[in-house]
């Protein structure tokens, strides 16, 4: 299993990816300081590349620091900028076809500057290139693994008795756990999982397996895994600590999934969506308010009750009509 | 049914919207006898609080008769006449069992969108955003009402909707900022606002023990209730420099404590520094004006407490940190954990400690709601405190 263990997170297949991120995130200061440069001394930066002749060369440049920040902004703005160094490969392309322009109408010690700049920017345009294709890769990768790695913790004002025995009763599981379409026992220990990808038409695919449970000591803790056929590979568990003082019970759960072969990859890569960690977390969630409270906790802006889809969707918070209701 | 709802910044409208249906087992509806708009609503009003959806039923000072009741619900009846308070609690977790019934564990399904701005997520309130839960509100003819065995107050008193709606959340408010100021006798208090909540805080005050409690506010019909109606000695900030006169009123001691009924809106009299935060707020570079935190920071005496109760939404701006780390200052808030307080101040409205009809200065049908807002937010007609009959 690729996968990097962080307490209270949990990140998917967080491995691979980090090297294309950081270098990406390098061109991303290397684009600040350019375009910072092309913006407050125009000049300057046309001189080095032999073009302080030309009026509208010196005019091009603050443009093209302004497109250089921008640069930046992607690939120091967002977590994994590794894609985003295509931008700098679409710059290069320009860059190079104004530098070719500036060889061939310059001379002398200044058309020496503007080919040497443009052997630079040549150079660059291959950094930038190695650091796209390598995030693309990287993430091809991500999608063929499949695995899903994810730990949370909660902690419910009941006793680990009364929690370990909710959560024993496998087929309580579809209850909170939004991504479960049913669990069904089948025998004292083996159980039939069956998980719903979302998805539009053909995409839409429903994940099956059966597991067991490998460990069983009451109060404290489960631990569960797929059986050796199952198209998902999954095991998990569940820890019930008492919390301290009396404060109710600690439940930490783990789980890691995998699916061998492109078609589960996506099918798993779906049904945990962009943010396992924040999954897990409304998972536990719903399960704390059906321990505490018997029940999902619905409003009018989430009737389907917490998850991080409803909160990013919500309807006005005015009175359910029978039909808008899907599954309460 | 009918029900006021928000359409957008400074819009309101009355529409026909689908009947409350229940949820959760645990759900009664209440059909509404008695509603108010809430000082608080005119941030929502304003747009100054995040994730309001056009559509969204306003209202959460409400009261009626339980109509109907899921199938978990054990200590209503149909028939029941109830006061909802505003924040809705399971009273199950460790918070309600603390008998922080305000920032409940469980019953703010858009928890997520609450941890973003807050750290932690408070309760969901009925008819305040979609970061506090998405709950319809109580301005409405009916409303659903989430752990129907927790939160509403059953009345089994005969006395008027007027003298119990209050109930659900602006005299548990204002009685709990005064409870925040731990009085000791011969204390001093001042309360920045003469707002509704400002007036019970006083009232409240006084019932507490309080010695003086002087009102600031910069409507003299305001400050003429809480002289009247309320006992308070008066500062118009408009007229009178406040520090002054609370040095001048409490011989250089400054209050003992000072309670924040402003919130998040408030003016100053200073030009400058209202401009200040204006501008700052309009760029949204700051979510909330405090200036009625910051005069109670500096005028409270030293090793003094300051009850914020007036409502905020997110952040502030020149807080003024030196005053309060150096002069050994305390500071306390909350929304109201109102489920605490309804049953002890119902005890006290029946033995006629308190009447808190005292604020109403308007009765109005439902329907009005778009009027009553705009009076309510232009201060007209002397508006204090408006109930809507629906």
């Amino acid at each position: 299993m690729n996968s990097v263990r962080e307490i209270g997170a949990l990140e998917r297949s967080a491995g691979p990816g980090r090297g294309a991120d950081r270098l990406a995130r390098r061109l991303g200061l290397a684009s600040l300081g350019l375009g910072v440069a092309q913006l407050v001394a125009p000049y300057r930066v046309a001189q080095l590349a032999g073009v302080d002749r030309s009026v509208r060369a010196i005019m091009i440049i603050p443009a093209l620091g302004l497109r250089e920040i921008g640069h930046a902004a992607a690939l120091l703005g967002v977590r994994r900028p590794g894609r985003w160094a295509w931008t700098r490969v679409a710059g290069d392309a320009m860059d190079l076809a104004l530098l070719g322009r500036a060889v061939a109408h310059t001379c002398g010690l200044r058309r020496v500057r503007a080919a040497a700049v443009t052997a630079a920017v040549a150079g660059i345009t291959v950094a930038d290139l190695y650091t796209a294709i390598r995030a693309y890769r990287e993430g091809e990768r991500t999608v063929r693994d499949g695995a899903v790695h994810a730990v949370g913790a909660i902690t419910i004002n009941k006793s680990p008795a009364e929690v370990y025995r909710f959560w024993r009763d496998l087929e309580n599981w579809p209850r909170f756990m939004y991504h479960l379409e049913s669990v069904r026992v089948t025998g004292d220990r083996r159980s039939h999982w069956s998980a719903k990808a979302p998805g539009f038409g053909r995409m839409r695919r429903t994940v099956e397996w059966d597991a067991e449970i490998v460990e069983d000591t009451p109060e404290r803790i489960i631990t569960w895994r797929s059986l050796p056929d199952a198209d998902v590979t999954n095991w998990g568990q569940v820890r019930f600590l008492p919390g301290p003082s009396g404060r109710g019970t600690e439940v930490r759960v783990e789980l890691d999934y995998t699916a061998p072969g492109r078609a589960a990859g996506v099918a798993i890569a779906r049904l945990f969506g962009e943010e396992p960690r924040q999954q897990l977390r409304d998972d536990l969630r719903r399960f704390k308010q059906v321990m505490e409270t018997g029940d999902v906790v619905r409003s009018e802006g989430s009737p389907d009750g917490l998850s991080m889809r409803q909160q990013m969707k919500q309807r006005p918070a005015r009175p359910v009509r029978a039909d808008e209701l899907v599954s309460v | 049914m009918r029900a006021n709802t928000w359409q957008g910044r400074q819009h309101v409208t009355v529409q026909d919207v689908p009947d409350p249906r229940i949820l959760n087992a645990q759900d009664a509806i209440v059909r509404i006898t008695s509603t108010a708009i809430c000082g608080s609503d005119l941030h929502l009003y304003h747009g100054y609080i995040p994730t309001m959806k056009k559509g969204d039923v306003l209202g959460h000072e409400f009261m009626g008769e339980v109509v109907e009741v899921g199938p978990a619900v054990r200590n209503l009846r149909v028939g029941d006449r109830v006061v909802v308070p505003f924040p809705i609690a399971c009273g199950a977790c460790m918070a309600c069992e603390r008998g922080l019934y305000s920032v409940c564990e469980n019953s703010n399904p858009n928890a997520g969108i609450a941890e973003k701005i807050m750290g932690y997520s408070p309760a969901g309130i009925f008819g305040y955003s979609h970061l506090l839960g998405g709950y319809a509100g109580g301005q409405a003819e009916y409303a659903r009402v989430p752990f129907a065995d927790v939160g509403p107050l059953k009345i089994e008193v005969d006395l008027p909707d007027e003298q119990l709606l209050f109930l659900s959340d602006i005299l548990p408010t204002g009685y709990m900022g005064a409870e925040l100021c731990d009085i000791k006798p011969g204390d001093t208090i001042a309360v920045w606002g003469a707002g509704p909540v400002g007036l019970f805080a006083i009232a409240s005050a006084y019932l507490l023990g309080a010695k003086k409690v002087i009102a600031i506010d910069r409507f003299d019909y305001r400050l003429r209730k809480a002289k009247d109606q309320a006992g308070a000695e008066i500062i118009n900030y408009e007229l009178t420099p406040v520090a002054e006169a609370l040095r001048e009123m409490t011989a250089g001691r400054g209050p003992d404590a000072c309670i924040d009924a402003v919130g998040m809106e408030a003016h100053h009299a200073s030009g400058l520094i209202y401009g200040y935060d204006r501008a700052k707020q309009a760029t949204r570079t700051e979510s909330d004006r405090p200036d009625a935190l910051r005069e109670a920071i500096m005028n409270v005496r030293n090793g003094g407490i300051v009850a914020a109760i007036g409502a905020y939404g997110g952040f502030i701006d020149k807080f003024p940190m030196g005053a309060f780390m150096n002069r050994s200052l305390t500071m306390k808030s909350a929304q109201c954990h109102v489920q605490k307080y309804m049953r002890p101040l119902l005890e006290r409205i029946r033995k006629g400690e308190i009447d808190p009809s005292f604020v109403i200065t308007h009765r109005m049908r439902l329907d009005d709601a778009p009027r009553a807002f705009q009076l309510f937010r232009e201060k007209q007609d002397e508006c204090v405190k408006v109930v809507l009959k629906p």
